[in-house]
């Protein structure tokens, strides 16, 4: 094993390089945030004062909280509606199972930009047919694009994933264990959540985790259904990278790597931690 | 358990906002507005048509420039990514987890910004230049050149190449390459006979990866192309959020990418098998 996990010289050149590629931006991004100028080609002092203005500027706090919310109400939806397709999808024949999982890859294979104008035409058409409901019908139900478009949209995307994480969960699943909880007593609600739930729950969590990121980072579906009062943080800064980026974003950017680097840190080091204890358990640490 | 039942909520879900608007966007293709003969002024009525369809061929040459640079880009990328998956897979792990991340990392910087980071570095007087200039250098031509594209859409994708090739590649034991290595193959035919083989389906994975988003693009193409590289998608928004306004010819070039990406999808024959899928996603 010692063989394999020393990296040769000329691997771990080329790592370096490739390494200076990908953060080669990001650390401009951060050594502007410093940058006393709003300049994005000189660097003429360092200052703090673009982190304390961050603060007081409404315009990318309000897009902060908006795409919080969007991220966090449409993770949830898309876990309970996904979860619950999962195990339904599970129990159809072979047939069926094919045909709507052909359906469920569609938004990920079709380009973004395809899923976010199909999005625009489709409550671009809710529009038309409600306000033809309120001439006719008198039933008025105000529908503009904005929050609510977003989170449609937004849980539309995330199925799909949360689907595709909770799935291999449920193949692995001992179906015996599920009928030995329903031989000893319990009912088929009480199965479901004290044996199946807890069992698919590392599939759950990873289907929300990926939602929340991808919710979180997406701009090109987001860009065709919002409207002018519900900007997300992607959009705004897409409008000012059309104008000029206020460097309050590059503050904030460099406050978001900060905390994810943070957390991406611990978590791997909880791994290393979690590992090295199983290796002890194991005795000998014979593959060490 | 036994019930199909708790997947109807979703299949109406399904219905509703994957299946109609994209049979919206079919019925805008595939229709126009005119003018009501003899009516009030602005009253229109809608045409089935094919115009819209056949107009797209005016666009042709954007057509074969996305796909162009979508190719060159996914090709580089590959090339690029295919080593380092192969050496974060073999390392073990801290040293796998570390690297792993390090990829992972720059994807929670928003694209855009990290596309802007880029104009600064590659404009006349930007960052690259200037240093160039310290050795009396330049200035290069970089920013609003095809190459400027395909550098943003190679840095943008290359995780989405990386991460299939590592989850394909670690699945090679370590074991199957010392069996070649003592029946006598060199590094070369391990290589070849070997990873190369077994890495395919990874390989697929990653090219339509990379190769969707890319040729689909609007962003990377006017940041980094200026106005000279209009892309399919920098079309498909004019047409609906832009100057251009035109739903229906906008609704024409979706359908025209669509089937593009079809195409080229079953070309490479894949996301046919569902288990391979879900490997590959995260």
């Amino acid at each position: 094993m010692t063989g394999v996990t020393k990296m040769k010289w000329y691997a771990k050149t080329y790592i370096g390089f490739i390494m200076a590629f990908l953060y080669l931006p990001i650390l401009v991004l951060i050594v502007y945030s410093f940058n006393e100028s709003k300049s994005r080609s000189y660097f003429t002092g360092f200052t703090l004062n673009w982190y304390k203005q961050l603060f007081t500027n409404d315009l990318i706090i309000n897009s902060l909280m908006n795409t919080l919310v969007v991220a966090l109400i449409s993770s949830v939806v898309a876990t309970i509606i996904g979860t619950a397709a999962a195990i339904g999808i599970m129990n159809m024949n072979k047939w069926l199972r094919a045909a709507v999982m052909n359906f469920t890859y569609l938004p990920i294979i079709n380009p973004e930009i395809i899923t976010g104008v199909s999005m625009m035409l489709l409550f671009g058409a809710f529009q038309t047919l409600f306000a033809w409901l309120g001439e006719n019908t008198g039933v008025n139900i105000p529908f503009q694009f904005g929050y609510v478009t977003l989170v449609l949209a937004h849980i539309t995307f995330n199925i799909p994933y949360v689907i595709l994480n909770v799935m291999p969960k449920l193949r692995q699943m001992d179906k015996s264990i599920y009928e030995a909880a329903l031989d000893l007593g319990c009912n088929e609600w009480q199965a479901f959540t004290k044996v199946v739930v807890p069992d698919i729950m590392p599939g759950i969590t990873a289907g929300f985790l990926t939602s929340i990121t991808m919710s979180l980072d997406d701009f090109i579906i987001s860009y065709f259904v919002s409207g002018p009062t519900s900007q997300t943080l992607p959009i705004t800064i897409f409008s000012m990278t059309r104008r000029k980026v206020s460097p309050e974003i590059n503050a904030l950017s460099t406050i978001i790597f900060v905390v994810v680097l943070a957390v991406l840190i611990l978590v791997n080091i909880n791994d290393a931690r979690k590992e090295k204890l199983l290796r002890k358990k194991a005795g000998g640490g014979s593959r060490a | 358990m036994k019930t199909k039942a708790t997947a109807f909520p979703y299949t109406i879900w399904m219905v509703i906002f994957i299946v109609v608007p994209l049979l919206l966007v079919a019925y805008f293709a595939f229709t126009a507005q005119v003018p009501v003969e003899g009516g009030l002024a602005g009253e229109t009525r809608t045409v089935f048509t094919i115009d819209n369809i056949s107009q797209v061929g005016k666009f042709a040459p954007v057509l074969t420039r996305s796909i162009t640079l979508a190719a060159i880009a996914t090709v580089i990328c590959l090339i690029i990514c295919y080593p380092i998956a192969y050496i974060i897979s073999r390392g073990g792990g801290v040293y796998q987890r570390t690297l792993l991340m390090l990829v992972m990392l720059p994807m929670w910087m928003n694209f855009l910004l990290r596309t802007y980071a880029w104009m600064t570095l590659l404009e006349k007087n930007g960052l690259i230049n200037r240093f160039f200039g310290l050795f009396g250098l330049g200035p290069f031509e970089m920013i609003n050149t095809g190459g400027a594209v395909v550098l943003g859409m190679v840095y943008n994708y290359m995780p989405f190449m990386i991460l299939p090739l590592y989850s394909i590649m670690t699945k090679i034991e370590v074991t199957t390459i010392e069996a070649a290595r003592d029946l006598g193959a060199d590094g070369l035919h391990v290589f070849l006979r070997v990873i190369l083989p077994l890495s395919i389906p990874g390989v697929k994975t990653g090219i339509t990866m990379v190769f969707v988003p890319a040729v689909s693009t609007f962003i990377i193409s006017r940041m980094l192309g200026g106005g000279g590289y209009l892309l399919i998608g920098d079309l498909i928004d004019l047409q609906f959020l832009g100057n251009a306004y035109n739903p229906n010819l906008g609704a024409a070039i979706s359908i025209v990418l669509m089937v593009l990406i079809l195409l080229c999808m079953s070309i490479f024959n894949q996301f046919g098998d569902e288990e391979e899928m879900e490997g590959t996603l995260l």
